[in-house]
């Protein structure tokens, strides 16, 4: 028979991982409940997933492309904005779904037990999925302007976006649970975290490329981790963009430095934070 | 003991709660106060009322509680409100930790401190029932397995493909308490859930609690103010007062310490603000503060005696006309009979004292309890509760000899009239 041990002290770095794995159905569950709740009643129910990117694609190419001008490495504009948007929604997607955890399911963990990261990782996975579907639609593009020989993808090492989406995904639940963490005690945190996103978005390569920043500049768009990312994600499609192995280690070490420290404080806030809401 | 046979052991746990305020909402509060307190001024974000020694002490919700708990055991915790019951629940249901002491729980355990917890309004009965049994703790293939009986006991099949927000909240108690009662979980525990659903489903509910104890071994923690609930199915009771154990065993005994501990016997004279006032009556601006029994050193009347109270109240805005209700309540909790007295005007904030008198004539005899309350009347004439203390003191009638409240019971009706039929 199962035996648990609650104690007042509780290491420090006990993730709870293994419980984690045995509510995974949980996991699964939360992640289809979001999409039901988001779907039913509307006209157009999961059609939404595509036209939201197309339109928000198209808006990028009329105001970044023709307006601005910005350069897109010689990739087709829609192409270059669709994929660009979808793998930054993803990522921010974590971010703010997380950052949210407390805040939206006080009601549940008030009242039940579960593991409290099955959360944020259903959080992860429901965002993989919304990245899959526009995925698609970014894939029909680049089949279409790769038989016309406009782009080049490297097929040989697509087996890697599996990896950078976790990259990605981890990072970003990451740096949501330490904001998740940090809302339960203040609330205005909140507000900024919509402009703060916006602002990081800006100041990742997702609308434009790291070719096209001045060399002096480049310094501060790569002390973003979440640029040679990006970056990568683009080479891999495309065939263009500037990768460095120095810039992907940087990425990968403060990825597992956020997670880390997401879910050691979130199991600590986790564990009192009934008694402060 | 046999630890084999143990379901939950708890050791000196305690748990702390911060009274007064815990933090500000706001980072830019947090630095106003800390601004202030530098400068020496007052804090511009205390709360009008508190002081500063206040705010920052400590409060025991749980003060070492130690229990042993085997399994198959049906236990009722009861305890006056804040005595720790839901705090001690709370901890055992991992929901929140405690700040001292090491408990060990064999088993899974699945609460239901509220029912229908994570249902969505927009799924529908059949997807609620897996989203629900998997918070609870279940795997998808235990569910399947037991998807029919959940249906079947819940008697809602019909239903059971529509969403729940067109449900009765009759029929979303029933489908939550279904999943509840089939978990595979070798401890189950209870917040008062039975309150809710009708009497019927009430029944089959307590039914299936006492079968999952004495057919499939597994333990049942019970929490509710209702003692006929915690009679039926608990063998065993825990009374709980300001966190700490106070009585631990048979059930009647249980209740009557209960009750017993919770009103000092046959005083005259309290302080009511030591009482337990009923939770739905908080922040009214009325509250009952004292109670003297006047000219009585002990409480107990002779049939036809009145009964006469000084009441102090305190109330901290204007209120409307007050309406005093007396409730009887037999040894056993069971109510017996209500009285009301018209409404009176007070006048202003600050100290009101009330006298009442209730003419003793139509009770024979016995042990009673006295539950105490102030209302208002709305536009409608309905009688809205400001406070209101369950068990407010306890009293003894002295009948007469020949009276015996097993067979006559404690009430003396007007004498029925009788006369030769006219032929």
């Amino acid at each position: 028979m199962q035996h648990t041990h609650i104690s007042a002290k509780q290491g420090l770095f006990d993730l709870k991982l293994r419980e984690l794995w045995q509510y995974r159905d949980l996991v699964w569950l939360f992640t289809r409940r979001s999409f039901i709740v988001t779907y039913t009643q509307t006209i157009l129910g999961p059609l939404w997933l595509i036209i939201n990117p197309l339109l928000t694609g198209i808006t990028y190419v009329v105001l970044f492309g023709n307006i601005a001008k910005l350069s897109t490495d010689g990739v087709p504009q829609l192409l270059f904005y669709l994929s660009g948007h979808a793998i930054w929604s993803f990522f921010s997607g974590c971010v703010v779904k997380n950052a949210s955890t407390f805040a939206d399911n006080a009601y549940l963990f008030g009242k039940v037990y579960f593991p409290r990261l099955v959360i944020p990782v259903s959080n992860v996975l429901g965002n993989a999925i919304l990245f899959l579907i526009q995925m698609l639609l970014v894939f029909a593009l680049l089949l279409w302007y790769s038989f016309q020989g406009l782009v080049h993808p490297l097929w040989s090492i697509w087996i890697l976006l599996p990896f950078l989406l976790l990259l990605l995904g981890v990072m970003g639940m990451g740096t949501g649970l330490i904001i998740s963490s940090l809302t339960t005690k203040y609330r205005d945190l909140r507000v900024l975290l919509d402009f703060g996103m916006t602002l990081w978005m800006y100041a990742t390569p997702v609308v434009y490329p790291l070719s096209a920043v001045d060399a002096s500049l480049r310094r501060y768009i790569l002390i973003n981790p979440v640029s040679p990312v990006i970056e990568l994600f683009r080479h891999i499609l495309f065939g263009v963009g500037d990768v460095s192995s120095a810039s992907l280690a940087y990425s990968f070490f403060f990825t597992v430095a956020a997670a880390l420290a997401g879910i050691v404080i979130f199991n600590h806030v986790e564990r009192t934070f009934m008694d402060t809401v | 003991m046999d630890e084999q046979n143990l379901s939950l052991r708890l050791r000196g746990v305690k748990k702390q709660y911060r009274l007064g305020l815990i933090n500000h909402q706001t980072l830019q509060q947090d630095l106003q106060s800390w601004w202030a307190r530098r400068r020496g001024r007052d804090d511009p974000n205390q709360r009008i009322g508190t002081s500063t020694d206040q705010a920052g002490q400590f409060f025991w919700a749980l003060d070492g509680v130690d229990l042993d708990i085997h399994r198959g055991e049906r236990i009722g915790i009861i305890g006056a409100n804040g005595a720790g019951k839901s705090t001690l629940l709370k901890i055992i249901c991992r929901i929140t930790a405690p700040t001292e002491g090491e408990i060990d729980i064999w088993g899974r355990v699945s609460s239901m401190l509220e029912v229908g917890t994570g249902f969505h309004r927009e799924m529908t009965g059949r997807e609620n029932i897996y989203m629900n049994g998997a918070i609870l703790g279940m795997s998808r293939s235990e569910i399947d397995a037991c998807l029919e009986d959940i249906i079947d006991f819940s008697e809602l099949r019909e239903f059971i493909d529509t969403p729940v927000k067109r449900y009765s909240s009759g029929m979303f108690v029933k489908l939550a308490f279904s999943v509840a009662a089939h978990l595979q979980s070798e401890i189950m525990i209870m917040d008062e859930v039975l309150a809710v659903g009708d009497m019927a489903f009430q029944q089959k509910c307590l039914a299936r609690m006492r079968r999952a104890a004495d057919e499939e071994n597994r333990t049942v923690l019970y929490v509710s103010h209702n003692m006929s609930t915690i009679r039926q199915l608990c063998d065993r009771c825990i009374v709980l007062d300001r966190g700490r154990v106070i009585f631990d065993g048979d059930t009647e005994r249980a209740i009557a310490a209960y009750l017993d501990h919770s009103l000092g016997e046959h005083e005259t004279d309290m302080d009511l603000n030591l009482k337990s006032h009923s939770r739905r009556a908080v922040d009214t601006g009325v509250l009952m503060t004292r109670l003297t029994l006047t000219d009585k050193i002990t409480a107990v009347y002779e049939k036809g005696e009145a009964l006469r109270m000084r009441l102090v109240l305190r109330t901290t805005k204007p209120a409307p006309p007050l309406l005093f209700r007396l409730t009887l309540r037999s040894e056993a909790d069971v109510g017996l009979a209500t009285a009301w007295s018209p409404a009176i005007e007070t006048d202003g904030v600050g100290e009101q004292i009330v006298c009442l008198s209730l003419p003793l004539d139509n009770i024979a005899k016995g042990n009673f309890y006295a539950g105490l309350g102030v209302y208002r009347s709305d536009e409608l004439g309905r009688r809205i509760p400001l406070d209101y203390i369950r068990h407010a003191f306890k009293f003894e009638v002295c009948g007469l000899p020949i009276w015996n409240t097993e067979a006559h019971g404690y009430m003396a009706l007007p004498p029925m009239e009788a006369a030769p039929a006219e032929r």
